[in-house]
């Protein structure tokens, strides 16, 4: 039927046969989509008398919001802390690989590296949104190298840095510039490290504990100076004590300030972290888990050795190592097997599997009004789903920018 | 008036539903037309509570009907006499009611038709009773301060006029008001019971809404489902022959 509308003449899709997940429920109603954004039907209706020009029938799948990976170093064969004359062509390559793992946003992810990595490859990442050409980059996630030597993990040791000299002049130095950054992963316990993280935090950067000593009330209080995040919980930081919980301690702290939520990493593919361990956060603290991939140059390649920014790894499966050691230093998985790795192993539901790759991180970052959800006026990046939570498409913007091919490839 | 009754909530509804189905087929596919009833008045349009979102939740969302053919009394209208009057003109427009469908208050009332209005009265601004304003409490979180308490509303005038009547009363809370409307007088205290002077009206019920009934009237009328369901099997279809589906088939009249 011809529609009239009012505000945008621009063509209106509607997916119907769907189950949306929306108010964190799946619910049985249809998706509009009109200019990217998610539309809302009832407006259509009765302000604007407008229609669909197309209706697309999604057969029964599951319609969530795209997945945001916040920690993702690399994969393919591309390693984001390697300073390579092809790099813009290698973040290319994996912002478009990953749009097959549902992810529509990701946090390029550089480990601990030498200041000229950093200055060479910096400028080279910029916030862009997604499309055909793959998945949106939301900024970098300077993971090091400011953290502590103890729990350095796959980290080089010879690149950690402190700033106890020129505190934040001495992190903006390191790094050359920060136009781009959306997280920093440093270690509390560090001296100055309070100054550090309200500068970062006064400039809209995301603070992350991790790869620290640091014991809770260190930890505590660097929250209270801004920092929201914890990178990969219970690696790289010390075991939870029943009387001092250290960095762990954060998901039932008491000191939180009022109005903020302390969100927290979580590697779930089996490996980094015992599901028992996955199922006593998520139980502590279920709506700030945010799951990440940390996935490595290897991820998406056959077994063997890959390198991590000035280290080489070995893949065995799904386990990497440091080569020769048995230091874990990232992971393999992709962002759909973590959810439904998450999912099988806390039982929980699907709709809080789906959340905690998309809301959950969407909130972390402050963006959960555009992304991250379903709702009216947010960006239409979604996936379609099958029950066993198998993606079957991705959509970024309203447009299809990838499909499970039906020959089931 | 046909008086079907049906065993439950479920049952009464899909009979209902089935008629009106027929109904529409019959009527032929021509420039139909829906008008929506009764509005409070004073609620955002977005509000979830608000007429607007009522109707788009249960009804208009789940169909194919093009919003040019949506006409619901709007509450936030500058003049709101105005709005009930080009009401009134647009319903002449399209040719009349062909088909009205209500349920009735525990108060008798139809529409917002609230005891005391008139019974030849049009569509305007009604008052709501202190009844209805409680039974709306539960659709905002039980808090009296927040329910309208004025609506615009079709006048019992404006139903009479329509050429049928279709009435939908389901509940033991609605028995009394059941019986009141049609063992009862016509009584502009409960105003459904104008409906005795329409020439074609159907309520369809539950058991427990003839709660309230003679034994007599409700043996009557259930002796009567054999014909009454004649109206509802078989179940038309927009895709049958033309001739076929607009023979009218009513088994008897009122």
């Amino acid at each position: 039927m011809p529609s009239n509308k009012s505000v945008s003449d621009a063509p209106i899709v509607q997916f119907t046969n769907c189950r949306i997940l929306r108010d964190h429920q799946l619910q049985r109603e249809d998706l509009w989509v009109r200019e990217g954004k998610i539309l809302n039907p009832e407006k259509l209706f009765f302000d604007e008398k407008g229609s669909a020009d197309v209706q697309l029938d999604c057969k029964d799948s599951i319609v969530a919001p795209g997945f945001i990976d916040v920690q993702i170093n690399g994969g393919f064969g591309v390693d984001f802390s390697l300073a390579t004359d092809d790099f813009k062509s290698g973040i290319d390559l994996v912002s478009q690989k990953i749009l097959s793992h549902g992810v529509t946003s990701f946090c390029p992810t550089l480990v601990t590296s030498p200041p000229s990595v950093y200055h060479q490859v910096l400028p080279q990442i910029s916030v862009r949104n997604g499309g055909a050409h793959g998945a949106g980059i939301l900024g970098a996630h300077l993971e090091g190298p400011f953290i502590s030597k103890e729990k350095k993990g796959a980290h080089p040791e010879h690149c950690l840095r402190t700033f106890e000299a020129g505190a934040f002049q001495d992190l903006l130095a390191t790094y050359g510039s920060l136009d781009c950054v959306q997280i920093v992963t440093l270690a509390p316990e560090m001296r100055r490290s309070s100054e550090v993280i309200r500068e970062l935090t006064k400039r809209g950067i995301c603070v992350s504990l991790g790869h620290s000593v640091a014991n809770l009330s260190q930890a505590e209080e660097a929250v209270q100076h801004g920092a929201t995040f914890i990178t990969h919980l219970f690696n790289a930081m010390l075991p939870f004590h029943h009387r001092d919980p250290g960095i762990v301690g954060l998901l039932t702290s008491d000191k939180i300030p009022a109005g903020r939520r302390v969100f927290y990493g979580m590697i779930s593919d089996g490996i980094h972290t015992n599901p028992a361990a996955l199922r006593i956060a998520h139980r502590a603290h279920p709506k700030g888990l945010v799951l990440v991939t940390d996935a490595i140059a290897g991820m998406g390649l056959a077994p063997g050795r890959h390198t991590l920014g000035q280290q080489v790894v070995e893949i065995d499966g799904l386990n990497t190592y440091i080569a020769g050691t048995k230091t874990l230093s990232g992971s393999v998985a992709t962002m759909d097997t973590c959810v439904r790795h998450f999912q099988e192993a806390t039982g929980c539901s699907v709709e809080t599997a789906l959340e905690a790759a998309s809301l959950h991180p969407a909130q972390l970052l402050g963006i959960e009004h555009k992304k991250g959800t379903l709702n009216y006026d947010s960006d239409a990046d979604f996936l379609m789903l099958n029950d066993s939570l198998y993606v079957q498409a991705t959509y970024i913007a309203g447009e299809e920018v990838w499909r499970q091919d039906v020959s089931g490839m | 008036m046909k008086l079907i009754i049906l065993e439950n909530y479920s049952q009464a509804s899909e009979w209902a539903a089935k008629y009106i189905r027929n109904r529409i087929v019959q009527f032929g596919p021509g420039p139909g037309r829906f008008f929506t009833l009764g509005l409070p008045t004073g609620l955002p349009r977005d509000h979830p509570e608000s007429y607007h979102s009522f109707m788009w939740n249960n009804f208009f969302k789940h169909i194919d009907i093009s919003p040019e053919n949506v006409h619901i009394l709007d509450g936030n209208a500058p003049d709101l006499q105005a709005e009930c009057d080009a009401f009134e003109q647009k319903i002449k427009a399209a040719g009349g009611i062909e088909l009205f469908v209500g349920g009735i208050g525990p108060d008798g009332h139809i529409a917002f038709n609230e005891p005391g209005s008139s019974l030849v009265s049009r569509t305007r601004v009604k008052t709501l009773a202190m009844d209805t304003i409680l039974a709306n409490a539960r659709f905002f979180d039980g808090d009296l301060s927040k329910v309208p308490t004025m609506a615009l509303t079709v006048g019992v005038g404006t139903v009479m006029d329509a050429r049928e009547v279709m009435i939908l009363i389901t509940g033991a809370h609605k028995a009394f008001a059941l019986y009141k409307a049609i063992e009862d007088g016509v009584n502009h205290m409960w105003t459904v019971s104008a409906f005795q002077q329409h020439p074609n009206t159907v309520f369809v019920c539950d058991e427990d809404a003839t709660l309230e009934l003679k034994v007599k009237t409700v043996k009557y009328f259930k002796g009567l489902m054999m014909v009454h369901n004649k109206l509802v099997e078989p179940l038309y279809s927009m895709k049958e022959m033309g001739a076929e589906r607009s023979q009218s088939k009513k088994p008897y009249s009122d």
